[in-house]
Order: structure tokens, then sequence, then C-alpha cells
């Protein structure tokens, strides 16, 4: 089997522009994502992650021209998250440009809307996004950027998302998020030993032996930001680590 | 001229293969009935969600026999993803649904060991007397494959759990199972070379 890792650029997009926090607060500028998404892939990402954290209608409408603009620019895949409430949202994300779309809060809401998309656009660009905090005994889903907590178990909400469409988990730890103290290998490990759809580790990351922990612990691709955006590291540079750690990654 | 039409399949990702073919300077329309599948020198069916509901869409557009004639007759097409599994009788994924019944072979489901849906790169080697692929690395997003080499086409090939067909070709017919409109830079050449065709056929 020779299905490579895949190393994802997660850009936060709030107005137009690429932001960037900790644990989603904070949010100072980091560049255009026209820009942003076509030096990652020319660093070699093997996908990129919009994030649309804009908290007006307004914002919302930015957040579709700025999926057109990537699109045009981006010859690999473009998976967009954040504020998707319908499979009709979705469906105007795919149709500016997305190839998956992620729910969140609206999945918690009402989870029917995950097989909803899943049966419109297929399972492969159904891509349920995860916040997860830890607590006393596992990790509980977290809403409305961290402010909410649910009483989900994270766990077995991603099993169920899973057997009700979701194609993909995209799995943030809300603690680490934006603080480069490594992703949460606890957390990647308990969902992806109980789910056969790509999990993808987010939050945390800071260097190459993060990323190789997360993908060691089960995670098929893994997320990063801050490291990026603060031009600390390429994704070049990430993924010829990975390789030298003996991860097939695409070169 | 690189003039395409593009069959109306659905929205996903429908627009991901319109950029790519924009970028190779194709002018791309999409199609309004059976007469402009026969008419146009190049013809894209991509891939959305079902085998069935893909099919589904095909049909009540009436569009099922202009395409089986054009591939038959080998003229430009390309087929992305699902769009190369309707190329087939039936699948797995939608029992009871029919294909355009160009291939005898049947879809089936990636069997258990590995993560489906199969979703990233991977490698593709290109089959003997390939005239399109080139050994490289592909992205994929599906759960579905067919894995016997229909007689009379060329097969690259792909591990997954297993080896199935990631592209037949025969003449100007290219079907790929991986996406290349979002293959980077190996993908954009493959597109390239398929468009040359088109603009030598047109």
């Amino acid at each position: 089997m020779t299905l490579a890792s895949r190393v994802i650029p997660c850009l936060d997009i709030k107005d137009g522009r690429v932001v960037k926090g900790v644990r989603f607060q904070g949010l100072r500028d980091a560049g255009d994502p026209v820009e942003c998404a076509g030096l990652y892939e020319r660093q070699g990402a093997d996908e990129i992650v919009l994030l649309d954290v804009s908290a007006t209608p307004e914002g919302r409408g930015h957040a579709l021209d700025t999926v057109r603009a990537v699109r045009s620019v981006l010859s690999i895949p473009l998976s967009v998250g954040g504020g998707v409430r319908s499979a009709d949202d979705a469906g105007r994300l795919l149709e500016a440009g997305a190839d998956k779309v992620g729910i969140n809060t609206a999945a918690v809401s009402r989870p029917g809307l995950i097989g909803e998309i899943a049966e419109r656009f297929g399972t492969q660009c159904t891509v349920l996004a995860v916040d997860a905090a830890a607590g006393a005994a596992g990790w509980e889903v977290v809403v409305e950027s961290g402010r909410k907590r649910t009483g989900l178990d994270v766990v077995e909400w991603c099993r169920k998302a899973v057997a009700i469409g979701a194609g993909e988990i995209l799995l943030t730890s809300w603690d680490r998020d934006g603080t480069r103290s490594g992703y949460d290998i606890d957390l990647i490990t308990s969902v992806s030993s109980v789910v056969t759809v790509p999990v993808i580790a987010s939050g945390g990351a800071d260097g190459p032996g993060h990323l190789v922990a997360a993908i060691e612990a089960g995670a098929s691709a893994a997320l990063i930001a801050s490291i990026l955006h603060d031009g600390d590291t390429t994704v070049g540079d990430l993924k010829e680590a990975l390789g030298e750690a003996g991860i097939v990654v695409r070169p | 001229m690189r003039r395409v039409t593009i069959v109306p399949t659905g929205t996903a990702n429908t627009a991901s293969v319109v950029a790519a073919l924009t970028r190779l300077g194709a002018a791309v329309e999409k199609a309004a009935s059976a007469g402009d599948v026969e008419t146009s020198a190049g013809v894209v069916l991509p891939g959305v969600g079902a085998f069935g509901a893909a099919m589904d869409r095909i049909d009540s557009l009436v569009l099922a026999t202009a395409l089986r004639e054009r591939i038959e007759a080998n003229r430009p097409t390309l087929a992305v993803c699902v769009g190369m599994q309707l190329l087939s009788r039936n699948s797995e994924e939608s029992p009871g649904a029919t294909g355009l019944k160009v291939l005898e072979e049947t879809v089936g489901r990636f069997g258990d060991g590995v993560t489906v849906p199969q979703m990233g790169w991977n490698r593709v080697e290109p089959g003997p007397g390939s005239q399109f692929v080139e050994s490289g690395w592909a992205y994929f997003a599906n759960s579905y494959r067919i894995d016997q080499l229909p007689e009379g086409w060329v097969g690259s090939s792909t591990d997954h759990g297993g080896e199935f067909l990631s592209a037949l070709e025969k003449g100007d017919v290219l079907a790929c199972q991986f996406h290349p409109e979002l293959s980077g830079e190996w993908g954009a050449r493959l597109l390239d070379r398929w468009l040359d065709r088109v603009e030598t056929a047109a």
C-alpha cells in the first residue's frame, strides 16, 4: 500500500484575509489567501484547507469569492469549512470550487445534515470537523470556536458521524490549537482506531517530530498553520523530514 | 482550438475540472443536449458522488447513447473518477443501476484492511503502450474501483490493498479513477496531452 501521508496547510479566512490565533482567539493577519495557497502548493502541499472564521453574513459572502479565487490558481484539492448550515450551503461552496466541505457546529445541532450532504455530493466530499477539548475522561466536542461545550464524547461522535456518511474527519485539539505544543496524540489514536475513514490531525504542530508522531498514531494527514504562516518552515522541509523518518510522502 | 464540452453530472467537483482545463487554454462549455456530445471535439465526463445518481442525471439529459457512441469510436473523451466507473455495466455502489455499458467489468468496493474512501495521493504506473499516463503521484478520492483489465484497453495501475486500474485508455478516450484536475503539475501535463488530441480532432 503506497497511499502517501498528507501534509495540509490550513488557512483560516476572515473577511478575505488569512488570519491565525491561539485557541481560536487573538486573530492576527497572515496574508492573502490566493498568494498563501499558491505558495504552499509550490512548496509541495498535498491539499489546502480553508476555514472561514468570519462571524458575519458579509464575511460569508467574501468566503465564496475567496474559494473562487483560490480555485482558479490551485491544482491540488481544496477543502472548505466554516458556517455550513445546510446541504445548499455545501453546494454553493462546491460550485465555487471546493472539492470537499467541512461541517462542524451545524452537524452537532442536527447530525442528519451529514447524511444529507453525503447523499447529494458523496461521502468523499463530506468532512466532519470536530473540535475536541480534553477532559477528565476522554474528550468533549466543543463548538462555536470553543465557547460552547456540548457534552458529546468525541470518539462516539466520530463513530456516529462516519456511520451517517462522513468520509473524512478533521480532528482539532482545541487545547493545542496555535500553541505549538504538539498534536494530542492520545486523541488521534482514540479516534483513528474506531473509524475506517481518514483522520486529519490538527492543532499544535511545531515541527516534523510532531507530524511523525501524529501519522504513527494513525492520522492519514497532518494539518499545519502557525509554523508555516510565520515562515519558520516550509511544506517541503517538513515532507523531507517525514520521508527521512520512513513515512511515505509525495515528493 | 481547445474547445471542450463538459457533461453536467451534478455540481460536485465540476468547478475544479473547469478551472484546470481553463488554465490549460481550453474553452469549456456545458453540454445541453445529445447533439453537443456528438459534435464536440472533446467531451469531459466528470465524477460526482454516486454511480446511480450520476447515471440518472445522464439518462434524464438523454446523453447515454451519444456518450457510448463517441467512446466506442475512440473520439476524445475524458472520464474522471465516477465518470470512469460509468463506462462499466454496473457497480456494487448502486445495485440495479445500469451504466454506459462500454465495459463489461463490474465496479467493486475496496476490500477490508485499507482506508475507505481512498483519500489522498497514490502512485500510478502506466500500462504498456500508454499514450497519456506517465509514472507519478495522483490524487484519489474513491471507495469503488475497476480491477479487471477490459480487452482492447491499456490500463495503468495503482495499489490500495491490491492492484486496481487507476486509468484506462483507448484511442483518444482517457478514463481516470484519480482526479487529474487535482493532481498538481503531473495531472496538468496529463490533461494537456489529452487536450492535444482534442485540438487535433477539431
